[in-house]
């Protein structure tokens, strides 16, 4: 089966019907979104109900930080993440919040794990930044995989029974195998806002049945996006980003 | 981990045990077969005895991971991978010829060397531009088919440069075999395709001379040495080594790796065209460098070690091959100006690039006379000063440009021929004239060319199609 992993869409809708179609073209049949639907972009409803639809029709969907303070707002935010926190909430019906407020921490299927920070104390929010954070990772789930987000950079950590998690930046948007005798964290990178110099979106897709994982970057109408965070009278800091994948 | 009990008519996953054809230091290698694959196979078994040895277990897994990408004639077909869980193992395809470790009796003749150097350097090429470093490149690793192609195998310690290097935090010693290992290699360098170049250095040294260049060091530490210490010159070992080829070896054997040659096209090229080797000091060499010379290299071996790190993470200078197509007739006069325009600028756009000029003799046109070799000879000298002066204009130096005759029966093939065999990056060819018969060439170059093929027109020619009469208006 091949499992699309969407992570950090941040109500960035140019992206993500972008990533939507780039995995529907290669044949994905299960859609699993990783956490922070909304936060930042300027189209956090039409995000919120697309994936709503998804869910609908069979996709995964667990809850991100973003995603939690809007619906309880939290001081733990930078001045941009607060303010586009602020505004989105404007934005969301009772229908909307009721969505994100029934998304789990966490989902586990079959070998995967799905979490958007750390596996370690999800609701905490941990970035898994290095092979210590991916340690602490592997740790608190059993499953061979675990796949989440939150970093907004891409990232393949693998461990064994004898070695330490090994760090490994995906630069290729070839098929890298999830050697079976090895347990794998994969840190998708953002839909909706990549911050590691490549401002095309990414997204991942898993085939299960050859279990490879594949990192991919779709190009998408990066200005139009940006132009409605101008529009939306969101910190001019949040538009200028995506235009360089910061 | 692996079961113990293997023995012929075992099957494992479908393939049946036949015959145990070799026990190597980490694995056993098994003739097996299965009811549809028509071609010999073999399984690699890990030793069981390899629990302790974590090296050997991740070494595995490496070779698992990346024989599973690689394909093309310079690599064993891949079959299959067995779980570790159950019986770790690789099936791939048997390559039939002995490893040159074993094909080593005696010292072959200088073509021979050139001519395996310049298959190795193939084989490697292509390894690479899979992005695949072998960083274990020894003559017990590498096979020749029937056709002469090399096969490279045992990929335990490789690395593929867009897959996570199981090895490269693992491990906290340099790994390798130390008589064909890179100074950069014991600083723990895994990505430096550089690495490869110079153990091929150490194994054309030992093809020509009979000796390794650097002994076999009884412990990793000694490696260090070929940092300060010049090997022994091959000319001084075997006095009927052409200069070209001490000066092909010595320069993948530099410490630096910025001094070797940047890409194993560049060196597949020199081996396959020794005559067009530009010579330096290192050709002459005839003696290691003195005592005091390397003494004083001795003690500031340390800082070298560290250039030698530096150098081994940039970026490798590029030197692309263009080839320009030329045709002496004199009715190509017209198109000479605007083909070396063409080298001129592609050669601006492109650093560090090579001018290839090649023009091909049919071999037709040689045999009409009846004192063929002398015909030939007189063919070939005229053409090539004519090459040099068609070239002239460019003024570039040596080194910069090369001038090839070709035999062939047809100009395309001719062309084709040399573009593939050595790796061409951009082929310039002239447009036939308006209207003419001649299009054949440059549109079959076109098509079948393994490059970019720029297609250059006459200025003339441009002003003429401009005042033709128009079409009348239908």
């Amino acid at each position: 089966m091949l499992i699309a992993l969407l992570a950090d869409i941040h109500g960035n809708r140019e992206a993500l019907t972008a990533c939507l179609a780039d995995a529907g073209r290669a044949g994905a049949e299960r859609y699993v979104f990783l956490g922070d639907l909304i936060g930042y972009g300027a189209d956090p409803a039409w995000v919120v109900e697309r994936v709503a639809e998804l869910v609908e029709a069979g996709a995964v969907a667990v809850l991100g930080n973003h995603d939690a303070a809007v619906l309880n707002p939290t001081d733990s935010m930078n001045a941009a993440a607060a303010a586009a926190i602020a505004w989105t909430r404007t934005r969301l019906d009772a229908a909307h919040c009721a969505f994100l407020a029934r998304l789990p921490l966490t989902v586990e299927d079959g070998e995967r794990l799905y979490v958007h920070a750390s596996a370690s104390a999800p609701e905490t929010w941990i970035y898994v930044m290095s092979a210590r954070e991916a340690f602490q990772s592997f740790r608190a789930t059993h499953l061979r995989l675990t796949f989440c987000g939150h970093t907004h950079y891409p990232a393949l950590f693998n461990e064994s029974a004898r070695t330490l998690p090994h760090h490994h930046v995906p630069a290729g948007g070839n098929p890298i195998p999830l050697l079976g005798q090895r347990r794998w964290l994969a840190v998708i990178g953002a839909v909706g806002q990549p911050r590691d110099g490549n401002p095309a979106a990414c997204y991942g897709l898993f085939d299960s049945a050859r279990n490879r994982l594949t990192y991919v970057r779709v190009p998408y109408e990066v200005e139009l996006a940006a132009r409605k965070i101008r529009r939306a009278g969101l910190p001019e800091f949040l538009a200028a980003r995506l235009t360089m994948g910061v | 981990m692996a079961k113990a009990n293997l023995k012929t008519g075992t099957l494992i996953d479908g393939f049946r045990l036949e015959e145990h054809l070799h026990r190597g230091g980490m694995a056993d290698i098994w003739r097996v077969s299965r009811d549809d694959i028509d071609f010999p196979i073999v399984m690699k078994v890990p030793l069981l005895d390899f629990e302790g040895d974590l090296s050997l277990i991740v070494g595995f897994e490496v070779e698992q991971m990346i024989m599973a990408e690689l394909t093309g004639p310079h690599v064993p077909r891949w079959i299959a991978n067995g779980d570790f869980a159950v019986q770790p193992y690789i099936v791939m395809e048997q390559i039939a010829g002995p490893t040159l470790a074993k094909s080593l009796s005696g010292i072959p003749a200088i073509d021979e060397v050139l001519r395996l150097g310049a298959e190795m350097a193939a084989a490697l090429s292509d390894l690479h531009q899979q992005h695949v470093l072998h960083l274990d490149l020894k003559p017990a690793n590498i096979l020749f088919r029937a056709s002469g192609a090399a096969v490279l195998i045992d990929f335990g310690l490789s690395r593929h440069e867009l897959l996570p290097d199981l090895l490269e935090e693992q491990f906290h010693r340099p790994m390798g075999t130390s008589e064909y290992m890179a100074p950069e290699q014991l600083l723990r360098v895994r990505s430096d395709r550089r690495s490869d170049i110079f153990a091929l250095g150490v194994i054309l040294y030992r093809l020509a001379t009979g000796r390794l260049p650097f002994g076999i060091p009884a412990r990793m530490r000694q490696v260090r040495r070929r940092v300060w210490r010049d090997p022994l010159p091959p000319r001084a070992v075997r006095p009927e080594i052409p200069a070209a080829l001490q000066e092909i070896i010595l320069r993948c054997l530099e410490p630096m790796p910025d001094a070797r040659y940047p890409r194993a096209e560049d060196l597949m090229f020199e081996l396959r065209h020794p005559d067009l080797v530009v010579t330096t000091e290192r050709a002459e060499r005839m003696r290691q460098s003195d005592f005091r010379t390397a003494f004083a290299r001795r003690l500031r071996a340390g800082r070298t070690m560290r250039e030698i790190l530096a150098s081994a993470t940039r970026e490798p200078p590029r030197a692309p091959i263009i080839l320009v197509a030329v045709s002496l007739r004199p009715e190509a006069e017209a198109l000479r100006q605007a083909l070396l325009d063409a080298s001129a600028s592609v050669l601006v756009n492109m650093p560090g690039a090579r001018l290839a000029c090649v023009n091909v003799v049919l071999t037709s046109l040689i045999a009409i006379d009846e004192n063929v070799d002398a015909a030939g000879d007189n063919i070939h000298i005229e053409r090539l000063v004519a090459l040099r002066n068609w070239a002239q204009p460019l003024q570039l130096p040596k080194g910069k440009i090369t001038y090839h005759l070709l035999e062939a029966r047809d100009v395309t093939n001719g062309v084709l021929e040399f573009a593939r065999s050595n790796k061409v990056d951009h082929l310039i060819v002239g447009a036939p004239a308006r209207g003419g018969s001649g299009g054949k060439v440059s549109a079959r170059l076109a098509v079948e060319a393994p490059c970019s093929v720029t297609i250059v027109r006459a200025a003339r020619e441009i002003e003429a199609g401009t005042e033709q009469p128009a079409m009348p208006a239908a």
